[in-house]
């Protein structure tokens, strides 16, 4: 017997439908995209949007929280180059590709002096030449397969950069992708960008999510990130200055060769709701992944970091350190799911959550997944979610430290201890200043 | 306030006590959750005077720093503290601080993530701050803080790290002095200082608190055994028990203590 099952579509599924039928002629991509396209987005349809249900979304309930799906903008302000000086304050000095609303814009990136061995080219480019294999990499099999804020990414991405890092190459300046939201009415970018790091090369990558003003806009960014054998790569992240209604989607589907070094640390702040989603494999032996980050929210704002580490080969090591600081009735979420595959023998894995609630009204949802399938592995993980120290606090006052004082210098201690990782120092800088920034602010 | 030159008379006394009375405790009651800890007590110290209080376990010895201190876990239900004829018993901790209040931790807590050079500079500018004083700039401070480590044998390596963390029990204690020295103040209580110390380590920071005696600052020393006052001269003796001063005297009071224990003073007051 077979029952007929009617699934009931919200109004935001719903115009994510019709906004994929009158867009799909419009993206980018001759017809191998395009099968790319509607090949993701009919498994996007399977599962609509994510909801509690479906496990590794239990936390950040989507289905409930994208009441509208907003539509997408193209690109036209030219009030936009002012506008961007508004965020330009908090980019380090680097390599910036500006993708605004989704779409990459040339005339504002650092596109001409480019130091030798980096090429930057334009997603919509490359998708409509139709290169097989290009196209073959932006949607890595076994990454994040089947997740359905990725198949509606694929389905709808209207832009990016593709950047192609050359073998033995030692970028000094970090390379910026900084996706950004024009100001106005409430809309929604997609996009994807691909980065390849040739074997033996040395960069730091540095994702910005930001917005020309605080609005409610909807952001679904993709990067996927291959690192040759014996790359180092530094991978910042920083998401900030959204409305607390704004919902910001980042997945980051990383593949690493043999004897790779990757350090990722993320940093988000005033995000409305965040989900990032970190799928990371480990296809080559002797590679160290150390996955960071650290989080603050107040007001009703939700972040959810869900992290996939596989160990799909032996001798490598994984290690996942992440922070929150939690105000009023802001939520925090952490999954970390490690998975040591049957022969990946040697694996060192290592996971830490580690939350301050400032308020009774906050929350953390801590969820570490371990999925070892492997008899010489030694993995571990932790979690720790408590409040400020008034053992501590008091220690502080007792020396004429004023209440506020204290908690702010224990703050930034506990926020610190994560920043400080950050090896790029511009970067690290500036990311500094945001979290004290952040912390002044709340008082 | 030279310090080499006094180490041959370690056990200094004081130059001079003064009539103004520093700290004066008027009949306090304190409890917490209910339980009485605190029972009547009054106590005087005068400026320049080093008044010891010594006691059983359990005699609500380190609950009296904590309130003079400013920590809230204790319900005052009666009673006064006054520093320099001033009620501070609705006083943050931190103004306490800023009026010249300092209590040495009998366990120094650990922060980790804040430098110890970072925290000096902080609390120091947050008490002159709030007395309307300029702030300190740092190389002056630097300087202030190297000299004070000299002198209490601390390693300037120390300075580098999270404050108390990884530091022993001597280090601590030391760097409760260090504080001390840096922040001048008027009263100090020193609770349990000489816990956890080697012979060592008790006789630099008994230096320490030494070198800091004057005529316009008192010590409450809190201590359960006398030999911490064979290093630091008291002026008066207090002794404790059940939550008020049960007999006062000089420094042969200790001794007596030393000499007989605490029985008689814990029955009668019980």
């Amino acid at each position: 017997m077979t029952t007929d099952i009617t699934q009931i579509r919200t109004p935001a599924e719903k115009a994510l439908i019709s906004l994929y039928a009158n867009e799909k002629d419009r993206l980018p991509g001759s017809e191998p995209v395009k099968a790319l396209r509607s090949e993701a987005f009919a498994e996007f349809e399977r599962t609509g949007l994510p909801h509690r249900r479906i496990e590794s979304w239990h936390y950040t309930d989507l289905r409930s929280q994208l009441r509208e799906a907003a539509p997408l903008f193209s690109v036209g302000s030219s009030e936009f180059e002012d506008s961007l000086r508004h965020v330009q304050p908090s980019v380090p000095d680097g390599y910036c590709f500006v993708l605004l609303d989704g779409i990459f814009v040339p005339e504002l990136s650092d596109l001409d002096q480019l130091p030798a061995g980096v090429r930057v080219r334009s997603l919509a480019d490359v998708l409509a030449t139709g290169d097989a294999n290009l196209v073959e990499r932006l949607a890595p099999k076994g990454l994040g397969t089947g997740d359905p804020a990725l198949s509606l990414n694929a389905a709808l991405m209207q832009g990016g950069v593709v950047v192609d890092v050359a073998p033995g190459g030692e970028i000094a300046k970090p390379l910026i992708i900084l996706s950004v939201m024009s100001a106005g009415a409430v809309h929604a970018a997609y996009h994807r960008s691909l980065v390849r790091v040739g074997a033996g090369a040395k960069v730091t990558l540095f994702e910005i999510v930001d917005a020309v003003e605080i609005g409610s806009n909807q952001q679904n960014g993709a990067l996927v990130l291959e690192l040759g054998d014996g790359a180092e790569v530094e991978h910042l992240t920083r998401i900030s200055r959204q409305g607390a209604d704004a919902i910001i989607i980042n997945s980051v589907l990383a593949s690493l060769g043999a004897n790779c070094q990757y350090d990722g640390f993320a940093l988000i702040a005033d995000g409305g709701l965040v989900r990032r989603q970190i799928f990371l494999r480990f296809d080559g032996e002797h590679s160290n992944a150390a996955v960071r980050g650290l989080s603050l929210l107040s007001g009703k704002r939700h972040a959810d970091t869900t992290l996939v580490v596989d160990h799909a080969v032996p001798h490598c090591t994984s290690r996942e350190y992440f922070k929150h600081i939690i105000a009023d009735e802001a939520t925090g979420v952490y999954q970390g799911k490690v998975i040591v595959r049957p022969h990946a023998q040697k694996t060192d894995g290592a996971m830490k959550s580690r939350a301050l609630l400032l308020s009774d009204s906050a929350a953390m949802f801590n969820k570490p997944e371990l999925e070892i399938f492997a008899d010489d592995v030694v993995c571990g993980h932790g979690a720790t979610v408590a409040q400020l120290d008034e053992d501590q606090l008091f220690y502080l006052r007792s020396r004429g430290l004023p209440r506020a004082e204290a908690e702010q210098l224990l703050l930034e201690a506990f926020a610190n201890e994560a920043v400080e990782h950050v090896q790029n120092e511009g970067a690290r800088e500036r990311l500094m200043t945001y979290v004290s920034d952040w912390l002044a602010a709340r008082k | 306030m030279k310090f080499i030159g006094r180490r041959h008379s370690m056990a200094g006394t004081s130059p001079a006590i003064t009539e103004l009375k520093m700290l004066e405790i008027r009949n306090l009651h304190v409890e917490v959750e209910g339980k009485t800890i605190l029972d009547g007590l009054s106590l005087t110290v005068k400026a320049g005077e080093v008044a010891a209080i010594m006691g059983p376990n359990g005699s609500g010895k380190s609950t009296l720093s904590y309130v003079i201190a400013g920590r809230e876990d204790y319900d005052v239900t009666n009673g006064e503290i006054l520093l320099e004829g001033e009620n501070i018993l609705d006083m943050d901790a931190s103004e306490r601080a800023a009026r010249g209040l300092f209590l040495a931790f009998q366990y120094p807590i650990e922060i980790p993530g804040v430098g110890t050079m970072t925290f000096l500079k902080s609390a120091l500018n947050a008490q002159r701050k709030a007395r309307g004083e300029a702030e300190l700039q740092t190389p002056e401070l630097m300087k202030r803080v190297r000299e004070g480590a000299k002198r209490l044998e601390i390693n300037p390596d120390m300075l580098k790290r999270a404050l108390n963390v990884g530091f022993s029990g001597g280090e601590k204690k030391r760097m409760e002095i260090l504080q001390m020295a840096l922040l001048e103040p008027k009263l100090a209580i020193m609770d349990e200082t000489d816990s956890g110390l080697d012979i060592d380590a008790l006789r630099v920071v008994a230096q320490g608190v030494n070198t800091l005696r004057a005529k316009n600052r008192a010590f409450l020393v809190i201590t359960h055994y006398q030999r911490l006052l064979n290093y630091i001269k008291p002026d008066s003796v207090h002794v404790m028990a059940a939550g008020r001063i049960v007999k006062t005297g000089g420094p042969e009071l200790a001794l007596e203590l030393e000499k007989n224990g605490y029985r008689d003073y814990v029955s009668e007051a019980a």
